[in-house]
């Protein structure tokens, strides 16, 4: 049979593999809003819950008395206090409800009810402490001088933003790549193509090439708008962060390839992907520092790729580190990539 | 095309002799000889685990016998095999093709992977799919899904097409339409080797057939031949109240005339017969005398079917 004048153009192997991919992606309106949406929404909800203001107002009450009235004008003075006044009942509703944090007695010497173990608590405590014993005739033997800190860089959603970048290198790395391989085994799909004549590293190829293909929309979508709506700083090479970010996302697809490499159901894949992405999502210092876990756990936390990933990303992006001071960082994530992908082939269930 | 393949052409497509496929202690496959002619559409029949897929993922380098050798093409399954698979068409079972994908795309995925074939819209028309070219996999029918696998194995214009159970769970129609496919391939020369369960199917597709069950092969020909084997053309079935069938034994009926073969279950007789005119009168004599009155009396041509239960004892469908 001749080939008709209307021909279907005819890709090599790997290429129509790898569209087939991308094609099946686009079309998965969930995938495109986890993929490309979700991160944005993330960073945006999290960047306006943590966006910088003046510090809010510490509650404080009054048990109501015959110093009340000199002692609400006393803290009502300076802006770090706002007091009212409340029967002693009232106050101390108020005070295990959590509505204020501290409660000065009636007393003719006031005393301070507050709980020492919160530091919104403490500071009240030595705001009113301050403010009282000023009303009450001390002077200050001196005035500081006031340094603050606001500048972009220092901010929370400056530090959410490389995690969360981090975060979605690993998701869709993972998922993209596990979720398909495993469908595809399940429906003999991948059967079907081991008979054809294609190369398996054809069959793999195509997958870690959508997923870089697929990299630079979704890593670009999330760091433009950090950048242009948020002010997050890029001090950094914006080669380098674009090699970290190519690095983290083949590591993750090593980490994915293994994670799909033998189950057949998307229940068995699913089990095992959280299995190996919660612990990162918790240890790896998306959200807040590593530096919070005890000495004991850290060369488990810093072992972690996602905490190497995300390391990197902040070094680059928020403290401009070059290349060098990063290298053990991304040679850790290139060994997590590279034993991955060695024991994946090896351990592959193609049928 | 030319394929360097062995210094002589070999007479058969396919041969395998001994082949012999464990699963633990089960054994899928034991000790199975056969092979498929050049040009002709070679049918395996058997019931659901007879080791018939078993038997053609060996063929089809799916999976490695444990005994036995296997010679596909006058080649044999060695390193990728990649040489081999651009010859052979691969239809499985079941395949579930990326649902978001369009008819025509999948079809040009696998063009794609062979160094020659059909054009995807020759494919397409092939299988009866022009109109759903631009249609998502998702939309299909179970008949259309499966005439997509079939296009899919027909797009490298293989010298061997594998059919593992193409038409089970399909409506009549889209089962024929099938069958018109394979016909189309028979009368273009090509060499296809296919597993079925259904007797019909076999019957009107295959040159030869042989008949599986346990993992050998138990009877081997022609579809009229092995009829032929039963020794009479028809079959007729009837049964009779309990009461009634306490009276009538097997040597009654064997000396009915015209009678080859008598297959009792339970209440129920099969009798295979040469002359169906000449055979129930008499049976119906026959019991009448005993005071027994028949039920469900009918007759049929002999099929695969009861060459089947004639080796068995037991229906295809039972499994």
């Amino acid at each position: 049979m001749a080939e008709r004048a209307v021909a279907y153009r005819i890709r090599g192997p790997l290429s129509e593999l790898t569209l087939a991919r991308i094609r099946e992606l686009t079309r998965e309106p969930e995938a495109v809003f986890w993929v490309f949406v979700f991160p944005i929404l993330l960073t945006a909800i999290l960047g306006l819950a943590f966006r910088s203001r003046p510090p809010d107002a510490l509650p404080v009450a009054i048990v109501a008395g015959p110093h009340a009235d000199a002692r609400l004008a006393a803290l009502s003075a300076g802006s770090d206090l706002e007091a009212r006044v409340l029967s002693e009942e009232e106050a101390r509703l108020a005070l295990t409800r959590g509505r204020v944090v501290l409660v000065v007695s009636a007393g003719d010497t006031p005393s301070y009810a507050y709980d020492p173990t919160q530091p919104e608590s403490r500071t009240a405590r030595l705001a009113v402490d301050a403010a009282l014993q000023r009303a009450a005739g001390r002077t200050d033997a001196f005035t500081a001088g006031r340094g603050e800190v606001t500048e972009p860089g220092a901010r929370y959603v400056d530090f959410l933003v490389p995690g969360l970048l981090g975060m979605n290198l690993m998701g869709t790395g993972m998922w993209g790549i596990g979720f398909s391989l495993v469908v595809a085994r399940n429906g003999n799909l991948l059967k079907r193509l081991v008979a054809a004549p294609v190369r398996r590293s054809h069959l793999l190829g195509a997958q870690l090439t959508s997923r870089l293909i697929f990299l630079i929309p979704e890593a670009g979508a999330l760091l433009l708008f950090a950048y242009f709506a948020l002010g997050v700083p890029l001090h950094g090479s914006v080669l380098l962060l674009i090699g970290i970010s190519l690095l983290g996302a083949l590591a993750f697809s090593g980490l994915g390839l293994l994670t799909a490499a033998r189950p057949r159901t998307i229940e068995g894949v699913s089990g095992i992907m959280n299995l190996v992405m919660v612990p990162m999502w918790i240890f790896s210092g998306i959200f807040f520092s590593t530096e919070r876990f005890p000495a004991g756990m850290q060369p488990f936390v810093q072992a972690l790729p996602l905490t190497a990933l995300n390391d990197a990303l902040r070094g680059v992006m928020l403290e401009g580190t070059g290349l060098v001071p990063l290298l053990p960082e991304l040679a850790l994530l290139a060994a997590w990539g590279t034993v991955s992908f060695v024991l994946a082939l090896k351990f592959f269930r193609w049928q | 095309m030319t394929h360097v393949t062995h210094s002589s052409a070999p007479k058969n497509a396919l041969q395998c002799n001994g082949l012999v496929k464990r699963y633990g202690d089960v054994a899928a496959v034991s000790g199975l000889d056969l092979d498929v002619r050049y040009g002709e559409c070679f049918g395996l029949l058997g019931p659901n685990g007879a080791g018939k897929t078993t038997t053609v993922e060996i063929f089809e380098g799916l999976r490695v016998p444990d005994a036995g050798d296997v010679e596909v093409l006058g080649d044999r399954w060695r390193g990728d095999g990649l040489a081999l698979r651009a010859r052979l068409g691969i239809q499985l079972q079941e395949t579930k093709f990326p649902e978001k994908l369009r008819v025509s795309e999948v079809v040009t995925l696998f063009r794609s992977f062979y160094p020659g074939g059909l054009g995807v819209g020759d494919v397409l028309s092939l299988v009866g799919l022009e109109e759903k070219a631009g249609a998502h996999v998702r939309t299909l029918s179970g008949g259309q899904k499966q005439r997509l696998s079939l296009g899919c194995a027909l797009v490298g214009d293989p010298e061997l097409l594998f059919l593992d159970e193409p038409t089970t769970g399909l409506d009549p129609q889209s089962r024929r339409q099938t069958w018109d496919i394979v016909e189309g391939l028979k009368t273009r020369g090509r060499t296809v080797l296919l597993t079925t369960h259904y007797m019909e199917e076999a019957a009107r597709l295959c040159d030869r057939v042989a008949v599986v069950d346990h993992g050998k092969v138990i009877a081997l020909g022609t579809p009229r031949e092995l009829i032929a084997s039963l020794g009479a053309e028809h079959v007729v079935e009837f049964a009779v109240g309990e009461v009634a069938s306490a009276v009538i034994d097997d040597g009654v009926l064997r000396a009915l005339p015209s009678v080859e073969d008598v297959a009792r279950d339970g209440g129920s007789w099969r009798l295979t017969v040469r002359e169906v005119h000449r055979a129930v009168p008499a049976l119906l004599t026959a019991l009448a005398e005993r005071g027994a009155e028949p039920t469900d009396l009918s007759t049929h041509h002999a099929t695969l079917e009861d060459v089947f239960m004639a080796l068995t004892g037991r229906r295809l469908r039972d499994g």
